[in-house]
């Protein structure tokens, strides 16, 4: 069977300008407990590449640079 | 878009050996390699992480307090021991809970000395509040959001050897049944790490991914979603015996956001769980089975839903709460009252039953330990959320951990390592590989979702036996699907496609052991329809659940005598929890 992919609006959102990834940073990816984020090929940034959250916000708490933000997403609002 | 050095399978597999294999580092394994090493400064202790142990475990983010904590001054080892054998029908290994009671105090001034302070009155003494039915436990934690730097502090300072980003997937034994190491795989890479251990201690958390919340995401927000049981399923395969399973946990939480509601924070100050005329319906907030059977009735009658009620408190009452709420443990609860515009001062908060999980943290369902955390397999420990020892929340994970990491210290030292199948290696990665195998089939998410879906549809209570069998066998087929479909694209979605064999291997369990027992005990954890109840002439009793050649069975274990004695007229204080009308 192929697969399809349904869109989902992610809870977790980097803010490009202020992520330092670049310079080697990777705290946010490193303390995820479900390891969703990710490094972006073609941003370099972090990003959220699953949708497996459980809104718990180190990744927001422990970012050096305040470029993560955690928000509660649509289907909990 | 993903980074190519993320994710992408890679043949491979080393070797190590220790003498403590501690799995999992959230709360009760950091402590048990601290104290494995304190024991033995010369034993090789390794600390290994399906995520890192920064962040890991139920207490990623802190915890707002201690909700069993024995103080001098304001309970008794006795008192506490008495107070968790009521609150669990009876069925309780006392020496185990005792020796937890006689232990937390010294544990606690441990903590303290880490940094993680608790809260204290104006006289310098712990500021102790009461939540439990009979007895005072509860230690608010003002800074509960350092608990797990805290932490990995003291094990910087141990040079702990520490593995993260491996999940482990099964156990080794050696032909005497002792233990012999255990699989990992790399959550980023798929390659296998082999660990020959002289003893072994789980500390992997509850099988908190078993029922399905209704949110419409896989993921709840109440327990870490890493913990998918997937102590309980290496337990099993390795044969360890497990306890009391039907004994589910169920939590009261707040509707849609999935959350604690944290009525212990709240109550002390005066909050309390209420029906739609904002009237208290139980006598006391803490979770017990009897607790979320009245909570159960209230949300099915005509006076549901529940809430918790705060809005008949001083302002200044409710913003102390809220300041503890909404910094520790999950802070994302006030974004979620924000965006509703939810003001606590004058709105209830509407509450919810959570799905079915195993939880010994809060009920009694886990890997049969003694009281020196010993499973049934030479050198294999268990401690924590996943052990059997009930109702012991994080300073149990804690101080159980500890006992678990100075006994299997004492083990290793005493023991070599004992000898395995190397044919046990290969088939456990051609278990763990199969998906990657195939160009076709089944993605996890969609096998983990059916398998969820069907522990609600069948083994939420009240536990019906027709449904049990029918959700049985949809299981059956699901496994099928699992064993011989199952496809992943890359080692991120292999690791979620091992813990969905945990997941259905505990749904399997869960329905084993909730047939098993034939009578109706710890309110809504196994209230069933066609044993309505309790039945104490044949079921005051264990169940112990193993795979016995091959099929999984159970057994009863009599309940040890109790050492602390519960008068005839005690016993059933915890069945007494629906406030009685006044006359």
């Amino acid at each position: 069977m192929p697969f399809a992919h349904s869109p989902s609006a992610v809870p977790v959102v980097v803010d490009d300008a202020k992520c330092i990834a670049e310079k080697g940073c990777r705290v946010c990816i490193d303390v995820c407990p479900l390891d969703v984020l990710r490094l972006s090929d073609e941003t370099g940034k972090a990003y959220m590449a699953y949708d497996e959250c459980w809104y718990c916000m180190p990744c927001e708490a422990d970012c050096p640079t305040g470029a993560v933000k955690v928000n509660i997403p649509y289907l909990l609002k | 878009m993903t980074s190519p050095s993320f994710d992408t399978i890679v043949d491979g597999l080393s070797e190590v050996d220790c003498d403590v294999l501690v799995i999992g580092g959230g709360t009760a394994g950091p402590m048990a390699a601290l104290k494995a090493k304190q024991k033995n400064p010369k034993a090789k202790v390794i600390l290994l992480e399906k995520a890192n142990v920064k962040r890991s475990g139920a207490i990623s983010m802190g915890m707002d307090g201690l909700n069993n904590a024995v103080i001098p001054g304001y309970a008794t080892p006795e008192q506490y021991v008495k107070e968790i054998t009521i609150a669990n029908d009876g069925i309780v290994d006392q020496k185990a809970v005792l020796k937890y009671a006689q232990n937390c105090y010294s544990i606690i001034e441990e903590l303290d000395s880490f940094g993680i302070r608790f809260q204290k009155n104006e006289n310098g003494d712990f500021d102790v509040k009461k939540v439990h039915h009979i007895g005072t436990y509860v230690l608010p934690m003002p800074n509960g959001e350092t608990v797990k730097k805290a932490l990995y502090r003291q094990l910087r300072r141990a040079q702990m050897l520490i593995s993260n980003r491996y999940m482990a997937t099964r156990l080794l034994t050696g032909k005497s049944g002792r233990i012999a190491g255990a699989i990992a795989v790399n959550t980023r890479t798929a390659e296998f790490l082999v660990i020959k251990a002289k003893a072994v201690i789980l500390c992997m958390g509850a099988a908190g991914r078993l029922g399905l919340p209704t949110s419409g995401y896989m993921f709840g927000t109440y327990e870490n979603a890493a913990n998918s049981g997937d102590g309980y399923a290496m337990a099993y395969h390795a044969g360890a015996k497990l306890a009391n399973l039907e004994c589910f946990q169920i939590n009261p939480l707040i509707k849609d956001y999935n959350g604690p509601a944290c009525a212990y924070v709240a109550g002390p100050f005066g909050a309390y769980t209420a029906n739609n005329e904002g009237k208290r319906f139980i006598e006391c907030d803490y979770w017990s089975g009897q607790m979320m059977l009245e909570f159960f009735n209230e949300l099915q009658s005509g006076k549901g839903p529940v809430f918790l009620k705060l809005n008949h408190l001083h302002s200044d009452t409710v913003g102390e709460i809220e300041t503890i709420l909404h910094t520790v443990e999950r802070p994302t609860r006030g974004l979620f009252h924000e965006n509703r515009k939810t003001d606590y001062r004058k709105d209830m908060v509407e509450m919810h039953i959570s799905e079915i999980g195993f939880c010994s943290g809060h009920s009694a369902s886990g890997v049969f330990v003694d009281d020196f955390a010993r499973t049934t397999i030479p050198g294999l420990y268990a401690a924590g959320d996943m052990a059997s020892v009930p109702h012991n929340y994080m300073l149990g994970a804690f101080t159980n951990g500890a006992v678990a990491g100075e006994d299997a210290a004492e083990f290793a030292l005493n023991h070599d390592f004992e000898a395995f199948d190397a044919a046990d290696v290969k088939l456990e990665q051609a278990r763990v590989l199969a998906p990657t195998k195939r160009e076709d089939g089944i993605p996890p998410n969609q096998i983990e979702y059916k398998t969820r879906r069907l522990v609600n549809d069948y083994f939420q209570p009240p536990k019906v036996t027709r449904k049990f069998e029918l959700g049985q066998a949809r299981l059956a087929e699901v496994r099928e699907d699992m064993e011989n479909n199952m496809v992943v694209t890359n080692a991120h979605e292999l690791m979620r496609a091992l813990e969905a064999t945990s997941i259905l291997d505990c749904a399997d369990m869960a329905a084993h052991a909730s047939l098993y027992r034939a009578e109706s005990r710890w309110g809504l954890y196994h209230l069933r329809t066609d044993h309505p109840d309790k039945d104490n002439e044949n079921w005051f009793c264990h169940t112990l659940l193993s795979k016995q050649d091959g099929k999984m069975t159970s057994e009863k274990k009599a309940v040890d005598p109790y050492v602390v004695p519960v008068a005839e007229e005690e016993k059933d204080l915890y069945d007494k929890q629906r406030i009685r009308a006044s006359a």
